[in-house]
C-alpha cells in the first residue's frame, strides 16, 4: 500500500486492457471457485499483475439478508473510524477478519474485513431513503471521506475479492476455493499506468451489482457528467464505475430490466431504426433522445453480476473479444474462447456475442418471477432535487450523499 | 461643412491586365468604379469601397485588389487612426456609430485555444468510411425517466415534440428584410436538402417560402412583427428571441425606406413605415412573464412545436438559462459576442455581451449541477466557422450549433460589415431587385449544402478519431478537449484540463 497518491485511479484516468470471464449455474446449485480461478489463469497475458478480482454470489447463505460488507483497511485508525461509522448507521450482525493466505507475489496486502450488517432501523426512517439507496450512500461516504478505508463490495449474499496482483494469485491469496457460488465473475488488468491499488481493482461493486470489464470506452466523459447529474460521483474516474452507475440509474431508480438498460447504453443505429416499422422506430427514436447520454461508445466488453443473474454487453461494433458457451444449466463466459473450453471441454453452443446486443441469463427462478411481472418500468427514487435540497448550496449537498 | 474622413480602402488596378470591360462598374452598387470612354481608362472613387470584394471576383483579367487604404497613423496604440475616424464621423453626424456582421475586436478566441483529442493504442479510432457514424441530433424537452412497456416495445410516457436535424448544424435567424428573399429561399432550399433548419428571424414568413415550413424555425421577437397563429404553425419550431449576441439588450431598427411592399405584407406593417423592434419584449418584463409566453405559444401550437428561447451571452447567463429552462423553453440557444448581426450601434457590437464559449459551458455545467441539462437541448451560437468549431461546442455541451455568417460566405458574402447600407453587391442584405437578382437560390443552396455536407464529413472524421460512433458520445464530453494558453480560471469555466494533463 505504498503507491503514490497521484497516481491512483480517482487522481487520474487510466485506460486499461483487461481479461475477464464469468461462469453461472442458472439452477442456483453453488460451485467452488476452482474453475473460474483456472479460467481467468488462462488468460494470464492480458493481464500485467497490476489487478485481478472476483466477484461470487451465493456465498453468504447464512446472512442472505444482510449486507456483506468487504472493506479493505490500510491502517489501524482506518479501521476504528470506519467500525464507529459503521456503528453509528448500521446494526451489524457479525463481523470477522476475511481469512486470506499467504501468497509470494502479493506483498504489503491491507488488512480485509467483512461486516454483515443492516440499516439502523431508526436512522433508516429518519433520512427518508429505501434501505438500498441509505446503504448506498453511506458506502459512498466512506469510501470518499475516511481515508485509507474502501468497501470493495456492500451486497447482500455476494462479496468481492479483489487486489494488486494477478488475478490467479488473488484468488488463491482470498482462498476463493473455499467459497461456494451459483455466479462467479472475474477480471484480470492490464492498466496502463504503474502500480494500482487495492480498492481500484476489480470488479467493481455497488450494493448488489458487480462490473467486470474489459475496455475503454470513449464516451466516458459524456456518461459522467450525465449520471452526476443524478447524485453519482464518479471519484474512481472508471469506466467500470460509470457503467455500474448507468445500470443503477437505468435499473435500480428508472425500474427498467437489465436488459433494457444495456440496450439503452448500445442503442441501435439511427440506420437500424430507420428501417423499423413506425410504432417500432418511435420506441427506439424516444429512448435514444431521452437516454442519449447513456450510450456507451467505444471498445468494451462487460458481464455484470447481480442477484438475478449475469448480463454481457459488448460495444455496438463489437471491438472487444467476448464468447459465450454452455452446458446443461451452466453458462461459460470469457474474453478467449480457450479459458471456457480448458474448465468445460464438453461446452456447446460456443460463440461470440454480438456486438450491442445484451446477453442475459437469469437464475431460473427470477426467470420464472419477471416473466409474471408488469413489462412496465416502474420508476423508482428519482426526483433528483431532492437529493440536493436543503440549506447548504446543491454542489456543497451532493458531497454528503 | 468639410468631411474629415479618409478613404478606407484603396483600389489597385493593374492598367496592365484592365482590358476597360466595365464589369466593375456594373458590379458596383457604391459607384466606386467609372469607365471612362474619352480617356480609355478607368477610374476609382476610393471613399465608396466597402471592400466587398465583388469586383475582385467578378473581373475577368484579375486586374483587382483592394488594399487598405495606406495612411499612417501618429504611431499611437491609443489614438489609432479607426479611433480618430469614428470621432470624426461622429463629429461629422452626431449620430450612433452604425455597423454589421459580428464583433472583429482581437478578444480571445477560445475556439483557437481548444484542441481535440484522438485514439492511441488503448482504444481504436473509427474509420467512418467503414463504420456508420451518427451525426443526427434530436432537440426538444425530454423527461427524466421515459416509461416503456418492454414487451411489447412501446412508449407509455407521452413524448414531447422534437425536432430531428440530421446534421447537428442548424441556420441562425436571419429576417427577410435584413437579408434577401433569394437569401432566405437559398437557406430553405438547403435545410430541407440537409435535413436541418433555417429561421426566419423576425421578418415574418414570406409566402413563398412557406412550402419549406417543415424546415423552418419561426421567430417571435419583440417586435412580434408577421406574427399571427398561421405563421406559428407553418413552421417546425418557435423561437422567443430574447436577446441577440452582436446587440445584446437592444431592439432593431428597420427604415421605412427598405419596407418594400413585399416586406410590408410579410412583416404586416404598411409600407414605408420604420419597423422598431423595442428593446425588451413588453409583455415579458421577467422569467415569469416568459413562462406565460412560451406556454401561450405551446397552446397556440397545440404543444406540437417545441418551443426555444434565444439569449445573447451576458454576465449572469446560467442563471439565466436555468430560468428559462424552468419557465418552459425546450431549447435555450445561446448567443455569443461574435455573432452577426444586419446592424446595430458599434459601440454595443463591441463591447456587450461575452464570448459564446464560456457562456455556453457555464449553461451546460450549471444546468448538470440542477440536475436539468438533460431535459432541455442547448443551441450554441455566434460565430461558428468550421467543422472543428462544431465538435468543440458539442464537446463543452451543446446538443447543436447554429451558423448564420458562415452559409452566408458560402454564398458570396464577404464581411464587408456594410450590411445596414442595403447595397449589397452579393445579393444578400439588400432589397434592391437588380441586386437581389444576383443572388440565384438554386445555385446558392447548392453551395450552402456543399459546405454543411463538408463539415458533416469532417465532424465524422474527428469523430472517428475519438474513437466515438454518434454525436452523442461527444455532446458534453469534455475530456476529448484540452486547452493550450489559457489560464486557471479560463480553463475552469470551460471545465477542460491543460494540454499535457
Amino acid at each position: 500500500m505504498s503507491t503514490k497518491p497521484s497516481l491512483r485511479e480517482g487522481a487520474v484516468r487510466i485506460p486499461s486492457g483487461c481479461a475477464i470471464a464469468g461462469i453461472m449455474d442458472r439452477s442456483g446449485e453453488r460451485h467452488d471457485g476452482t474453475d473460474i480461478m483456472a479460467a481467468i489463469a488462462l488468460m494470464h497475458d492480458r493481464c500485467n499483475g497490476l489487478g485481478g478480482g472476483f466477484a461470487a454470489y451465493g456465498i453468504y447463505p447464512e446472512y442472505a439478508d444482510l449486507y456483506a460488507f468487504h472493506v479493505m483497511y490500510e491502517s489501524a485508525e482506518a479501521r476504528a473510524e470506519t467500525e464507529a461509522y459503521l456503528g453509528q448507521y448500521f446494526m451489524a450482525e457479525k463481523q470477522e477478519r476475511i481469512p486470506t493466505e499467504p501468497v509470494q507475489s502479493i506483498v504489503n496486502p491491507p488488512d480485509i474485513w467483512r461486516y454483515f450488517v443492516l440499516p439502523h432501523p431508526m436512522r433508516l426512517n429518519m433520512s427518508g431513503l429505501d434501505e438500498a439507496e441509505y446503504t448506498m450512500r453511506h458506502v459512498f461516504r466512506i469510501n470518499s471521506s475516511i481515508p485509507g478505508a474502501f468497501v470493495a463490495s456492500s451486497g447482500k449474499n455476494m462479496g468481492a475479492f479483489k487486489g494488486v496482483g494477478y488475478p490467479e494469485d488473488i484468488g488463491a491469496f482470498y482462498r476463493i476455493g473455499d467459497y461456494k457460488a451459483w455466479l462467479w465473475t472475474a477480471h484480470g488488468r492490464f492498466p496502463t499506468n504503474t502500480p494500482g491499488w487495492w480498492g481500484g481493482a476489480h470488479p467493481f461493486t455497488l450494493l448488489n451489482w458487480s462490473i467486470v470489464h474489459n475496455g475503454e470506452i470513449s464516451s466516458y466523459d459524456a456518461n459522467r457528467r450525465y449520471v452526476e447529474q443524478f447524485g453519482y460521483e464518479c471519484t474512481l474516474q472508471t469506466d467500470t464505475e460509470v457503467i455500474t452507475y448507468l445500470f443503477d440509474l437505468l435499473v435500480r431508480r428508472h425500474g427498467f430490466s437489465q436488459e433494457m438498460a444495456a440496450h439503452i447504453m448500445c442503442a441501435p443505429s439511427w440506420d437500424d431504426i430507420d428501417r423499423m416499422e413506425p410504432d417500432q422506430a418511435a420506441f427506439e427514436t424516444a429512448l435514444r433522445c431521452v437516454y442519449g447520454s447513456a450510450l456507451i461508445n467505444g471498445p468494451m466488453s462487460v458481464i455484470l453480476g447481480s442477484d438475478e443473474g449475469l448480463l454481457a454487453l459488448n460495444d455496438r461494433l463489437k471491438l472487444r473479444a467476448l464468447m459465450a458457451g454452455e452446458r446443461g444449466s451452466m453458462v461459460y463466459l470469457a474474453s478467449e474462447q480457450a479459458a471456457i473450453e480448458l474448465v468445460c471441454p464438453e461446452v456447446e453452443n460456443i460463440r461470440a456475442i454480438d456486438g450491442g446486443v445484451p446477453f442475459v441469463v437469469q437464475l431460473d427462478e427470477v426467470a420464472r418471477r419477471k416473466a409474471a411481472e408488469s413489462p412496465e418500468n416502474e420508476p423508482g427514487v428519482q426526483s433528483p432535487a431532492s437529493l440536493f435540497t436543503g440549506v447548504a448550496p446543491a454542489q456543497a449537498k451532493r458531497k454528503e450523499a | 461643412m468639410l468631411d474629415y474622413l479618409l478613404p478606407r480602402y484603396k483600389v489597385l488596378r493593374d492598367d496592365d491586365l484592365c482590358i476597360r470591360c466595365g464589369v466593375c462598374e456594373r458590379s458596383c452598387s457604391n459607384e466606386v468604379h467609372r469607365v471612362d470612354g474619352e480617356l480609355d481608362r478607368v477610374t476609382a472613387n476610393h471613399a465608396k469601397c466597402v471592400n466587398c470584394q465583388r469586383c475582385v471576383v467578378m473581373c475577368p483579367t484579375h486586374a483587382l485588389t483592394i488594399a487598405k487604404w495606406p495612411q499612417v497613423s501618429n504611431g499611437s496604440n491609443n489614438w489609432t487612426l479607426e479611433t480618430m475616424q469614428d470621432l470624426a464621423k461622429q463629429a461629422q453626424t452626431g449620430a450612433v456609430l452604425l455597423s454589421s456582421m459580428g464583433n472583429p475586436k482581437p478578444y480571445p478566441i477560445y475556439w483557437d485555444r481548444l484542441l481535440l483529442n484522438a485514439s492511441q493504442v488503448t482504444n481504436p479510432s473509427i474509420d467512418p468510411l467503414r463504420e456508420p457514424m451518427e451525426t443526427r441530433v434530436f432537440l426538444g424537452r425530454r423527461p427524466d425517466v421515459l416509461r416503456v412497456n418492454e414487451r411489447e416495445r412501446t412508449v407509455i410516457s407521452k413524448m414531447p415534440p422534437q425536432l430531428r436535424l440530421d446534421v447537428p448544424v442548424m441556420f441562425s435567424a436571419m429576417s427577410f428584410g435584413s437579408i434577401s428573399l433569394n437569401a432566405q429561399m437559398a437557406l430553405a432550399m438547403a435545410a430541407e436538402e440537409l435535413g436541418t433548419y433555417f429561421n426566419t428571424g423576425e421578418g415574418g414568413f414570406h409566402q413563398d417560402l412557406r412550402k419549406y415550413g417543415s424546415h423552418a424555425i419561426v421567430q417571435v421577437a419583440s417586435g412580434r412583427f408577421g406574427v399571427d397563429v398561421d405563421y406559428l404553425n407553418a413552421g417546425a419550431m418557435v423561437e422567443i428571441k430574447i436577446g441577440q449576441g452582436a446587440k445584446p439588450g437592444i431592439g432593431g431598427h428597420l427604415p421605412g425606406e427598405k419596407i418594400s411592399a413585399e416586406v410590408s405584407r410579410t412583416r404586416m406593417i404598411p409600407e414605408g413605415a420604420d419597423a422598431i423592434s423595442p428593446a425588451p419584449h413588453h409583455d415579458i418584463y421577467s422569467i415569469e412573464d416568459l413562462r406565460q409566453l412560451v406556454y401561450s405559444l405551446k397552446e397556440a401550437t397545440r404543444y406540437e412545436k417545441p418551443v426555444a428561447v434565444k439569449i445573447a451571452a451576458v454576465h449572469n447567463v446560467a442563471a439565466i438559462a436555468s430560468g428559462v429552462a424552468r419557465a418552459g423553453a425546450d431549447v435555450i440557444v445561446v448567443d455569443g459576442f461574435r455573432g452577426g448581426t444586419g446592424a446595430a450601434p458599434a459601440c454595443i457590437r463591441d463591447n456587450v455581451g461575452i464570448p459564446v464559449e464560456l457562456a455556453l459551458a457555464a449553461i451546460d455545467q450549471r444546468l448538470r449541477e440542477e440536475s436539468i441539462r438533460s431535459s432541455v437541448s442547448i443551441v450554441a451560437a455566434g460565430s461558428i466557422r468550421s467543422s472543428a468549431d462544431v465538435v468543440r461546442a458539442i464537446a463543452l455541451g451543446a446538443d447543436a450549433v447554429y451558423c448564420a455568417s458562415a452559409p452566408l460566405i458560402a454564398l458570396g458574402c464577404h464581411q464587408c460589415q456594410d450590411c445596414s447600407s442595403g447595397k449589397c453587391n452579393w445579393g444578400i442584405a439588400t432589397q434592391r431587385d437588380d441586386l437581389v437578382r444576383r443572388l440565384n437560390p438554386e445555385i446558392g443552396a447548392e453551395r450552402v449544402v456543399n459546405l454543411v455536407r463538408a463539415w458533416n464529413h469532417e465532424i465524422k472524421e474527428m469523430l472517428g478519431g475519438m474513437g466515438l460512433n454518434a454525436i452523442d458520445s461527444l455532446r458534453g464530453n469534455r475530456a476529448m478537449l484540452r486547452g493550450v494558453g489559457l489560464n486557471e480560471k479560463e480553463l475552469s469555466i470551460l471545465g477542460v484540463k491543460y494540454a499535457g494533463e
